[in-house]
């Protein structure tokens, strides 16, 4: 069982976090016809706007209401008010979602009031629906953020069931993290229609932030699970939780409507997709079909190919707790030694990582452990490659930001299929940088002197 | 009076700004803080601005004071370029939690000094304030002074929480910690005639050195690049500089005037873009150090420089002519940008098809009237649907523009290229131009268009998007057309002042009303231009159409009484 423990030092450097009021924001973008607003000044929503354009190169909506120096000392209910009829004078949402941030909540702002005032005040706004979620920055992280949005959404925007009427078995909720990428959701999606099940995503990116090229110039989301459509999950017959941050939405569901959950703490791996590709079987009553039947198959015999190359390195991981946790569990058990890892924030799951210590703390000391211990693959968001490039070992980007490759969001790590192709591009990664950087010279096998050439003994360590 | 709002009013008072020279003393006091519209902004705080300014000092530790959100979610994203230290790269941040907010984050930020000081040693650090520490009273000023004489080394306040203001006041107050904290703290070994200061030029993308080589090969010494691939020591020494070239006058002017006022260094606006404005920086540059010392033969040897240098950009174009013949470009830039690139683009032969002037003053916006002659267009503030409209209308077959503005023109399968900070190539001085020339091309003739603007086999052509979009506004207009009150009416709802929403029907109706032939009765009577004042441009076009119509309709009237 891993201790977590978190570091002491007063200056964070390079940091891995990122805020909880743009994890919120995230979340929001997974509804159609949103507009995420976040309550501060002005630069709290232009850092997250361009970390989104720069990960998933679209045009991204997200609002501030802009506060002032003046407005912030003062409270800021006319700045909510303003943003809140201007964005429904200018973009017609179908729902806005508003994030407090950390300017808003030292002030105390008491935002939830605030919508109450507009709502009597403006009875244009009446079938306008409005999610509030408490995100200050100087608390917790990105995934929080997401976690505490999507289970307010549930709680606001599910409808419970009215009559006692039957459920409808073939309806499923899921409820992924943010761990998943718009690729991930279509794969889990895919897998789950060919039981014939009909699943109902909150919040779906897969629709909104998949690449594609709408229809029309609408300045909010575009694709995502509508409003009604959340309003109905009460009806579907079970809800599925992907990653333990979702543990709260999912609990709010059952509270709401008696769905049953169940949770998936992982998705990436040969036993967690036995687990879930049997969940889906038992619930829909179908035979599993034989396309997943040769998945599993090719993903076994990737294992057998790759885990020549993957076995024993030592990995450095720097990632969000669930993604943390997804990543290095199916890299132990394809043989790495989980050597370092650092995350973010606090998650039950973080005990059970295959790993004496998992420190909360920044790239920093993922790169400086990483270095004292060994590690030859390294696995973090973009802003990890400074690291990787003086470590000079291989580096693989995982999670959010990444903003220095195309594609983030649809690199897969879901499913048989996902497994499998995210084991060969690791691999791969292994066995580029053996062929570049470690190919034996006449002084590779000599013993590692301490001279001054500290560059020799590099190789030998391979 | 807090020294920071002692700060930002000096800031305002700007009198080498123009067009706060234009001001009256009331609306200069109320300075260019623009009155940010809650739901319908976007752009950075006052901290990105400040942090902007000032990262690509290269050698400093840039930390950070507040909570995770202003690092956390932005460090490493810009593109400047250093030819030494890297340490500017890394981010530093107190991330401060909880526990700070209520009891104080001083006690953080001095220990976070010390561990950066003992762990990366630089030259010196600066502690850039945010929002959630000003709130909480943290005098970042009393730390850094004490963090300072404690280790030795200079620990610089950048006073610029993100809600004081927008991202260009931000630019200003980290100057403003230059000219107060740094400028003139240290000696260079030597000085020469020729020592020139860089002020407000970032080297993204290493675009100084596209220059550098030029100003080299002339003798010329760059004393001080502020902040371009500056380092700490540099910057403390460019009081000694002979004069300075003000490249980006919107973000450091206050450096520039108060290095003159304080110091004696003359300084002229220019700009390296585009061929002939690379040319007269150099010649201008060769002038004022002539006229502070420099031996006069520096003039003919620039001279000699610039005939090589063009002879050698235009004949690198050449090529490009005949496959740029009646392409059309749509350029949605900004401020000196937006006639400094037209005329480069109009050197390689490409035709113009519009301009943005958002954020152009009154003398850039004759620059374009003189190179793209009286009808050019000239955009204010569109949607992105209104943009595609304009491209798709003038037949664009390219658009230049900042990143925020791509997938109007990729989503539409229409060419695109960043002509922004955030652009991956360098286009400076003569090289630069024939880069920018030569990328042009590239987008331009790039085969994939020709795939991309096809409809998908099972979509008849007047399905796809493109061809929706344009039917949706065809009908728009049509039925505006056919309803001449609804024309009239989306015609006066057009917003001229974003700050204080004021709509041309209400400005129109005004100076009919009161017979109002200046922006400040307009102002008076409406409110217009009582923010930020960027829209005062508008209103006086607005003013003299009013003057135009009234003159050659009032015969008429008289006729028929």
């Amino acid at each position: 069982m891993a201790i977590v423990t978190v570091g002491k030092k007063a200056c964070a450097v390079n940091p891995l976090k990122m805020s909880q009021p743009i994890g919120g924001a995230f979340a929001f973008l997974g509804l159609r016809g949103s507009m995420p607003l976040l309550h501060g000044s002005q630069g709290c929503t232009s850092f997250g706007l361009t970390l989104f354009v720069r990960h998933f190169k679209e045009a991204v909506p997200l609002q501030t209401t802009a506060m002032s120096e003046v407005a912030t000392v003062l409270g800021g209910y006319e700045n909510v008010e303003q943003a809140i009829l201007n964005i429904h004078k200018r973009t017609k949402p179908e729902i806005i979602g508003i994030c407090s941030t950390g300017v808003t909540e030292t002030k105390g702002d008491d935002v939830e009031g605030y919508i109450r005032l507009i709502r009597q005040k403006h009875p244009e706004l009446a079938s306008l629906p409005m999610v509030y979620v408490a995100t200050p920055d100087f608390k917790d992280a990105f995934q929080d953020g997401w976690e505490k949005t999507v289970a307010r959404m549930v709680e606001v925007l599910v409808e419970a069931p009215t009559t006692a009427a039957r459920r409808d078995p073939s309806r499923v909720n899921v409820l992924p993290g943010c761990h998943l990428t718009p690729g991930d959701i279509d794969e889990i999606r895919t897998i789950m229609e060919d039981f014939a099940l009909e699943p109902s995503f909150l919040p779906d990116l897969a629709g909104s932030l998949d690449g594609h090229i709408p229809d029309e110039f609408v300045p909010t989301t575009i694709g995502g699970i509508s409003v009604d459509e959340v309003a109905a999950m009460g009806q579907a017959a079970w809800t599925i939780a992907i990653g333990a941050q979702m543990r709260p939405a999912a609990e709010a569901m059952e509270k709401k409507t008696g769905a049953p959950f169940r949770v998936f703490e992982r998705l990436c791996g040969l036993g967690p997709n036995d687990e879930f590709i049997v969940f889906l079987s038992e619930i829909s009553g179908r035979p599993v079909p034989s396309k997943y039947r040769r998945q599993r198959g090719q993903l076994a015999d990737a294992m057998l190919d790759a885990h020549f190359h993957i076995g024993g390195r030592k990995l450095a991981i720097g990632a969000e707790p669930d993604l943390l946790f997804d990543l290095s569990s199916m890299l132990h058990e394809m043989g790495a030694k989980v050597t370092v890892a650092v995350t973010t924030t606090q998650s039950p799951v973080l005990e059970r990582v295959k790993i004496e210590e998992v420190l909360i703390g920044d790239l920093e000391d993922l790169e400086n452990l990483a270095k004292d211990r060994g590690c030859d693959l390294l696995i973090t968001h973009s802003h990890g490659r400074q690291a990787a490039e003086r470590l000079k070992i291989p580096f693989h980007r995982a999670g959010f930001p990444m903003f220095d490759r195309v594609g983030a969001g649809h690199q897969l790590s879901v499913g048989y299929r996902g497994t499998r192709d995210l084991i060969f591009n690791i691999a791969n990664l292994v066995i580029a940088d053996h062929e570049d950087h470690r190919q034996p010279t006449p002084d590779t096998w000599r013993i590692a002197d301490t001279g001054a050439d500290g560059e020799a003994p590099v190789a030998s360590l391979h | 009076m807090s020294s920071l709002s002692a700060t930002i009013q000096d800031v305002f008072n700007e009198p080498g700004c123009g067009k706060n020279g234009n001001k009256s003393e009331a609306e200069r006091k109320k300075g260019c803080t623009k009155q940010l519209q809650p739901g319908g902004a976007a752009g950075g705080c006052a901290f990105d601005g400040a942090k902007i300014a000032l990262q690509p000092l290269t050698d400093v530790a840039h930390l950070v004071h507040g909570p995770i959100a202003c690092e956390g979610n932005s460090w490493d994203n810009r593109g400047a370029r250093s030819s030494g230290s890297n340490l500017w790269r890394t981010g530093f941040t107190t991330d401060i939690n909880e526990t700070d907010v209520v009891f104080g984050g001083e006690k953080r930020l001095y220990k976070a000094v010390k561990e950066i000081i003992e762990k990366y040693d630089p030259p010196a650090v600066f502690v850039y304030q945010t929002c959630v520490p000003a709130m909480i009273g943290d005098d970042i000023n009393a730390v850094c002074k004490a963090a300072s004489q404690k280790f030795g080394k200079p620990v610089i306040p950048v006073n610029s929480p993100g809600f004081v203001g927008p991202k260009n006041l931000g630019n200003k107050l980290a100057g403003e910690a230059l000219l107060e904290h740094v400028i003139g703290t240290q000696e260079p070994d030597f000085t020469t005639p020729y020592d020139l200061n860089i002020i407000g030029e970032y080297n993204l993308s290493g675009e100084l050195w596209q220059v550098k080589p030029l100003l080299d090969e002339l003798g010329i010494r760059i004393l001080s690049c502020i902040s371009g691939d500056g380092k700490y020591r540099e910057v403390a020494y460019s009081h000694r500089a002979r004069a300075a070239m003000m490249v980006c006058s919107k973000a450091m002017i206050n450096v520039a005037r108060k290095m003159e006022e304080r110091y004696g260094i003359p300084f002229f606006e220019g700009s390296f873009y585009g061929i002939e404005d690379s040319s007269d920086s150099l010649r201008e540059i060769a002038r004022m150090l002539i006229e502070r010392g420099a031996p006069d033969e520096l003039m003919a040897r620039t001279e000699a420089v610039i005939a090589r240098e063009e002879a050698k950009a235009w004949a690198a174009i050449e090529p490009y002519k005949p496959r740029f013949k009646g392409k059309k470009v749509l350029l949605i830039t900004g401020g000196v940008k937006s006639w400094s690139v037209v005329a480069a683009l109009q050197e390689a032969g490409l035709e113009l098809v519009g301009t943005s002037v958002k954020k152009s003053t009154r003398e850039d916006k004759e620059r374009i009237k003189e190179l793209m002659g009286q009808d050019a267009h000239m955009i204010d503030d569109m949607t992105p649907r209104e943009m595609y409209k304009m491209m798709k209308d003038a037949k664009a077959d390219i658009m230049l523009s900042g990143g925020k503005s791509q997938f109007v023109a990729l989503k539409a399968g229409m060419p695109w290229l960043d002509i922004n900070q955030e652009r991956s190539h360098a286009y400076m001085g003569y090289v630069g131009m024939v880069k920018l020339v030569e990328e042009i091309d590239k987008a331009l003739y790039n085969p994939v268009w020709e795939q991309l603007r096809q409809p998908a086999p099972w979509e008849t052509g007047a399905k796809s998007w493109q061809a929706k979009a344009m039917a949706q506004m065809d009908a728009e207009a049509a039925a505006l057309a056919a309803d001449p009150v609804a024309a009239e009416n989306a015609r006066r709802a057009r917003k001229i002042c974003h700050c204080k929403t004021v709509d041309l029907g209400t400005i129109e109706d005004a100076i009919a009303a009161h017979g109002l032939t200046t922006t400040e009765g307009v102002k008076q009577h409406t409110n217009a231009s009582g923010g930020c004042g960027a829209c005062s441009v508008r209103i006086e076009d607005i003013l003299a159409a009013a003057t135009a119509a009234a003159e050659p309709v009032a015969p008429v009237l008289q006729a028929a009484e």
